[in-house]
């Protein structure tokens, strides 16, 4: 009996061994689709950087996301860590006209947010869906609460030109942000043993126990680098638009999901690729670049974008359900 | 392999204590005692099982061996040094290596791994795992003991429950410097996977492994260990050496009726 249950098993994961890969075939066909559909303007090289631009918030939130994910949580408070740490950032500038005590202090604000999550999920012993839900309200009140609802310019020169419009080695900065989070979010999850660590305890918390990790402070490790990640997402959209509301952010949430699932991160955990993430959100950012390109309103793209997250899910969970 | 992980099973012949003594050994929760004091040596390269019925406190016995109970009174030693646990990790660093039932691996991660999940081996000044070196090791052991698997890169997802069991047994040979403790290693297999399980624990004694077996399986016991020791209602009834002793005798100990 073992032994068919066995063949059967490999069966499926070679089934659904395609799935890691859909999204570099997704991301070809796309390519191509609306290099021969919209030929003039997406070919554009300004409009292919733009497409890489433009995905940097999401890239480096989905960077997070993936531990969180691969550790077998989630963290539904990043859109709102996004609007409250730019808001602060701006606020800090504002006040002190010090670049690097703006950013400081959005990062700091992320991390303690993730503080809290990983407080409840592993001191209270909450589920983290419940944990991350509730604060993703209470942080999205907060950055409502703290300017009233204005929005804030931000006009000091050297954080615009850090965490926006800057440009290095003729490159515009936001490629070298997203370029450093991926390659330090790669390191992280293959080559050192945090990754490992990380992917074990999404896979089996009590195997991972048992071994000697830590759960818990894993636990609390991909909720503060989740909420980190967010925070310098905020500080990217506050330097790339020169100002912060508290509307920064509001759909990030399910584009970093898409992103992440449709990359090949399992999203009940185990399984996690940071490259996949890079390409699904660059994915994603074509998909919107293309659809604008194409004439397609707001609430259209929105539609679309939700399609592609019920077949990445549909996926993952054909993926999860053979073990 | 290097010297320290070759040599982590202790040999009789260099060690003359026992991998494991435990004296006067004994937990109660509250009033209710769980565990009466208990006697039983453990020598490298002997097998000794442990066997009782439900209840009659063999777990609790396992649970203070391995660290996670505090035992109520009452001595552990390995290889004759005084040992106390704070945790299972804290057992597992003083060499006492549990086999889990319920196969304590990562299906989503190569055997390798497994084979040294928390404790990876990491190399240069930015401690990167070093996969190759945890893949040769891990093919060097399982050729040694002889478990057969497609690659020590294979997914555990994609081994057979035998398959994985062997992996978990060689694991904590690999790191058990004392005692290999196993929690019923072939309950969840079936005839044929089993066979290989026990002969891959018989190398294990004649590799100069000390083993503590809990089974329930009599049969299994008899093919084993070199000793048993009953448990009945938390008390010690009896250790024998299988040599001297029958199945009849065995049940008759287990369940009180002569």
């Amino acid at each position: 009996m073992s032994t068919t249950l066995n063949t059967r098993t490999r069966g499926w994961v070679r089934s659904v061994g395609w799935s890691n890969y859909v999204v570099y075939i997704g991301f070809i066909i796309t390519f191509l689709y609306f290099a021969i559909t919209q030929t003039q303007y997406f070919l554009d090289p300004t409009n292919l950087t733009n497409i890489v631009i433009q995905a940097a918030p999401i890239t480096v939130m989905a960077v997070g996301a993936v531990f969180v994910l691969s550790a077998g949580e989630i963290d539904l408070s990043i859109g709102s860590v996004v609007a409250l740490t730019a808001l602060a950032a701006a606020v800090t500038l504002q006040q002190t006209h010090q670049w690097w005590l703006g950013a400081l202090v959005g990062l700091a604000v992320g991390a303690l947010v993730g503080l809290v999550n990983g407080f409840f999920v592993t001191v209270v012993r909450l589920p983290s869906f419940l944990v991350t839900l509730a604060t993703m309200g209470l942080v999205a009140g907060i950055g409502r609460q703290l300017t009233q609802l204005q929005s804030v310019p931000v006009t000091d020169t050297s954080f615009i030109y850090l965490f926006g419009g800057g440009r290095l080695l003729g490159l515009p900065i936001l490629l070298w942000w997203t370029a450093a989070t991926v390659f330090v979010g790669w390191v992280l999850l293959r080559r050192k043993r945090y990754g490992a660590h990380v992917l074990a305890v999404g896979n089996s918390p009590s195997a991972s126990r048992v071994s000697g990790i830590r759960v818990n402070r894993i636990r609390m490790m991909v909720l503060v680098g989740s909420a980190t990640t967010a925070a310098l997402a905020g500080l990217l959209y506050a330097g790339r638009l020169q100002g912060a509301r508290y509307t920064l952010g509001e759909s990030d949430l399910m584009t970093v999901i898409a992103a992440v699932i449709v990359g090949g991160t399992s999203l009940f955990g185990g399984k996690g690729t940071v490259i996949g993430a890079l390409v699904g959100s660059l994915l994603m950012s074509m998909i919107n670049n293309g659809l604008i390109l194409a004439g397609l309103n707001v609430s259209q793209q929105m539609i679309v974008r939700g399609i592609i997250i019920l077949v990445a899910v549909s996926l993952s969970l054909r993926g999860k359900k053979n073990s | 392999m290097n010297d320290t992980e070759s040599s982590t099973m202790a040999r009789g012949a260099e060690v003359h204590a026992p991998a494991l003594r435990i004296v006067n050994l004994h937990k109660h929760f509250g009033g209710i005692v769980a565990v009466q004091p208990f006697d039983l040596e453990v020598a490298a390269g002997e097998i000794v099982a442990l066997v009782g019925d439900n209840g009659a406190g063999k777990s609790t016995l396992v649970k203070m061996i391995s660290g996670l109970y505090q035992p109520s009174g009452g001595e552990i030693w390995l290889n004759g040094e005084r040992a106390s646990f704070r945790d299972a990790s804290d057992a597992r660093a003083q060499g006492v290596e549990v086999v889990y039932q319920d196969l304590a691996l990562v299906d989503d991660q190569p055997v390798y791994m497994n084979m040294f999940l928390g404790r990876e081996l990491v190399k240069g000044p930015l401690r990167l795992l070093d996969r190759k070196a945890m893949a040769q090791k891990t093919q060097d052991l399982v050729d040694t003991l002889d478990v057969r698997i497609p690659s020590a890169k294979a997914m555990i997802r994609d081994l057979s429950g035998g398959q994985r069991q062997g992996i978990a047994i060689c694991r904590a040979t690999h790191w058990a410097s004392s005692l290999v403790l196993m929690d019923e290693p072939t309950a969840a297999l079936g005839v044929a996977e089993t066979a290989k399980v026990e002969a891959l624990i018989s190398r294990l004694r004649d590799r100069g492994a000390a083993v503590l077996l809990v089974s329930h399986n009599m049969d299994q016991v008899f093919r084993l260990a070199d000793r048993v020791a009953v448990l009945r209602r938390g008390k010690q009834v009896g250790v024998r050496s299988l040599a001297d002793t029958t199945h009849n005798e065995l049940v008759a100990m287990i369940t009180g009726l002569a």
